[in-house]
């Protein structure tokens, strides 16, 4: 269970008597309650996926993207405060930008989370703001590093399986049907994205026929699921 | 007698009572050349620098290293030069450590241009970049006057270079091996093998490649615009990058190649 901070955890520069600093926890919490946001790296690209949480039937299909365009081969997914996410992808896209500028080519990714997390810390180390209420994976794919993918805190699902990138997109779109909660949530709307071989490098949203082929895999999958439930019961 | 100025001025300008040379800017005169070859680069320079028409420096090297396996070859003003090369230095140091990995030669060559560009009415530099990397292998690029990049197999330059485009364009052929590039830059087989320094030098058998290297392509090439241009001459220096590092040769001007009938 959480811990009352009581007085420790009134700003992001006190420590408390325990060696917490309780606003970067209450940060992660932020994470936590939001929809759940999934990369996955296989062997010849990296996956997005992201339940989106539909707030209002008035919102059109597509808008408050959680999935950015970080320069050309490198591409973001987020979880927690949208706004805050916001202004961390400018950050990053400022640091893409800057590095080409300066060396003349494409900026590593492992280079790119590490500037970037050294910009979101730099947020938990003073009063007068706030730090960061939302976590990020970042990934790219190149010829010579192959797929990658970066954390920027440690909320946020990450893990790597052996399949090619067309099949890892219906693998995806499965997983985040399973983990929506019907009951809790109400609609939600599935965005897709990815960077790879098939895409030439180049971080893209999944084109319209193959992530509804992703979401049609999906909710039948979720249909054997239920059936085999009732058979056994 | 006055104060001498030491602001750049133009050639053929006779304004003041200070002596020719001491008004002339220390420049690289200078022939330099760079050919890529299957696992890396053949460099190569003259060692002249002159104030005017006195060689201020006979043994000059112009061939500086930027990073273990990234040199450059200079040419133009000696301190512009210089001033740029120890920028670039310490940019791509700081920049490799904080990659963790060796730099690739495009962003050292994208420092030069950078430096070379934005600066480019208070410098006079043209400079070949070139190196091994682990990503794209042995690459030269030209960083001439005025801050243009571009990637070339081979590349000549300096004042001495104009003399001979003709022999460059008719001799290089494309894929040469180490051998061949040497052979086309500096001596045919009777170069001494000064090895002044071999760094990082893991492989026994690139010793053995030293000495029997024939030298076809860079040492003609250098010595036919030594003997034309008035501000290249001295010694051939010579250096081969490639991925087990990095030797360096001296060719005597007595072992260079003669071409005159005379």
């Amino acid at each position: 269970m959480s811990s009352i901070g009581t007085g420790y955890d009134l700003s992001a520069s006190t420590f408390s008597p325990d060696g917490r600093v309780f606003q970067v926890e209450y940060a992660m919490k932020a994470v936590e309650n939001s929809s759940t946001a999934i990369g996955i790296r296989c062997k010849d690209g990296v996956v997005f996926g992201v339940e989106k949480l539909v707030l209002s039937k008035l919102y059109e299909e597509g808008s408050n993207k959680r999935i950015f365009n970080i320069d050309r081969h490198v591409g973001m997914a987020v979880a927690g405060l949208l706004a805050d996410a916001r202004s961390l992808s400018e950050v990053a896209r400022e640091e893409a930008s800057n590095f080409r500028s300066n060396y003349g080519h494409d900026i590593p990714l492992k280079h790119l989370a590490d500037r970037v997390a050294m910009y979101v810390h730099a947020y938990t180390l003073y009063s007068a703001v706030r730090p960061f209420g939302c976590s990020f994976i970042l990934g790219s794919y190149d010829d010579d590093d192959g797929p990658q993918l970066y954390m920027v805190d440690p909320s946020g699902i990450s893990y790597m399986k052996e399949m090619t990138c067309r099949e890892l997109v219906k693998e995806v779109a499965k997983i985040i049907y399973i983990v929506h909660d019907e009951v809790k949530d109400k609609t939600f709307e599935l965005e897709l994205s990815w960077v790879g071989e098939v895409t030439k490098g180049r971080h893209e949203l999944v084109p319209k026929d193959i992530k509804e082929e992703a979401e049609k895999y999906a909710k039948e999958s979720l249909e054997e699921e239920d059936d085999s439930d009732e058979d056994n019961m | 007698m006055a104060a001498v100025s030491l602001v750049r001025c133009e050639r053929g300008f006779a304004r003041d009572a200070a002596p020719d040379w001491m008004r002339q800017e220390l420049r690289t005169g200078t022939t330099i050349m760079a050919v890529e070859f299957d696992g890396g680069v053949v460099i190569g320079a003259d060692s002249r620098t002159t104030t005017g028409a006195y060689i201020a420096n006979r043994v000059t090297d112009k061939l500086t290293p930027i990073h273990e396996r990234i040199f450059c070859c200079r040419s133009g003003s000696a301190a512009d030069t210089q001033a740029i090369s120890d920028a670039v230095t310490y940019q791509l140091g700081f920049h490799s450590i904080e990659l963790d990995e060796p730099p690739l030669v495009q962003t050292a060559a994208n420092l030069f241009r950078e430096m070379c560009y934005r600066y480019r009415e208070e410098l006079m530099a043209g400079i070949i970049v070139a190196g091994w990397d682990k990503r794209r292998g042995g690459q030269v690029y030209t960083v001439p006057v005025g801050g243009m990049l571009t990637r070339q197999p081979v590349s000549v330059g300096g004042s001495g270079s104009s003399y001979i485009y003709g022999y460059v364009d008719s001799n290089y052929r494309a894929h040469m091996s180490k051998e061949e590039c040497l052979q086309f830059t500096a001596q045919g087989g009777h170069g001494v093998c000064v090895r002044a320094c071999v760094r990082m030098c893991a492989c026994a058998c690139v010793c053995v490649c030293v000495r029997a290297l024939k030298c076809v392509l860079l040492c003609p090439a250098l010595s036919l615009a030594m003997e034309r241009d008035g501000s290249s001459g001295g010694v051939v220096r010579l250096a081969v990058i490639s991925e087990h590092g990095v030797e360096r040769r001296v060719v005597a001007g007595n072992q260079l190649p003669s071409f005159s009938a005379i």
